[in-house]
């Protein structure tokens, strides 16, 4: 069975754009973990998370999330989700985390936030 | 109507029960949303008795049962590992600015569980760790 996850990291200029394919669970969060722990990630102002094609997250995924957002924050680079779909962002609104994230709905509201 | 499925206790095999709980609750024609999260609820206790209560252990093995009848859904989860697990079946809210500030990744499972179903019980049958998650279904 092959991974249930892929991430590719897109740099622009500034941004960085990660494009999650697939279902980010207790097994394949830590795929998506490597991606936001690299030391480069701070050099960006911004990184984007293009969650079109993310079709499911479960607490672990959220909780890659949670833990590098102040990490990020503290280095003044934003975390900007875009593309969501409505499960997905349903299991953020569960946990009140929509209200603590910036979640946008297009690509280019995400660039302009 | 009901189905039941068996898997050993590795986390890789999530992916197998979110697409048995997905495919029988999609063939009894319930909402998009509704499924995901039922889906998830299993997801996370499912994932609770392979990394917590079986250490990864994959010579032990879990049940998973789903009875839906009319609008009530009934998952029975039965852990044949050694080790009892019996969380509290409360789960306080988790303060989520605190673990933004502590980089904290886990202990919003169960509080996911909790929210998404309508009842939530661990307790012990034949020395075993047996989950009960009940949800009415619209």
């Amino acid at each position: 069975m092959g991974p249930i996850m892929k991430v590719t990291a897109q740099p622009a200029d500034t941004t960085l754009t990660l494009i999650l394919d697939g279902e980010l669970d207790a097994s394949s969060a830590v795929i998506l973990d490597t991606e936001l722990n690299k030391p480069e990630l701070l050099n960006y102002k911004k990184v984007l998370i293009d969650c079109q094609r993310l079709s499911y997250i479960s607490s672990a995924g959220l909780g890659v999330f949670i833990s590098h957002l102040q990490r990020l924050q503290d280095s003044n680079v934003k975390l900007v989700f875009y593309n969501m779909q409505e499960k997905v962002f349903n299991v953020f609104e569960i946990l009140g985390l929509d209200s603590l994230m910036t979640i946008v709905p297009t690509e280019k509201e995400a660039q302009a936030a | 109507m009901q189905d039941r499925i068996r898997i050993s206790c590795s986390r890789q095999n999530l992916q197998q029960v979110r697409d048995f709980v997905r495919s029988f609750l999609l063939s009894a024609h319930r909402k998009e949303i509704t499924v995901n999260q039922v889906v998830l609820a299993v997801d996370e206790v499912m994932a609770n008795f392979i990394i917590h209560a079986n250490g990864e252990d994959a010579s032990q093995f879990l049940d998973l049962l789903l009875v839906l009848t009319d609008r009530q859904l009934d998952i029975e989860i039965e852990d044949h590992g050694s080790t009892l697990f019996l969380p509290s079946g409360k789960v306080a809210t988790p303060d989520l600015r605190a673990y933004i500030q502590q980089g904290r990744k886990g202990g919003m499972g169960m509080a996911l569980v909790s929210r998404i179903m309508d009842r939530v019980e661990f307790f012990e049958r034949n020395s075993h760790t047996v989950c009960h998650l009940s949800k009415e279904l619209m």
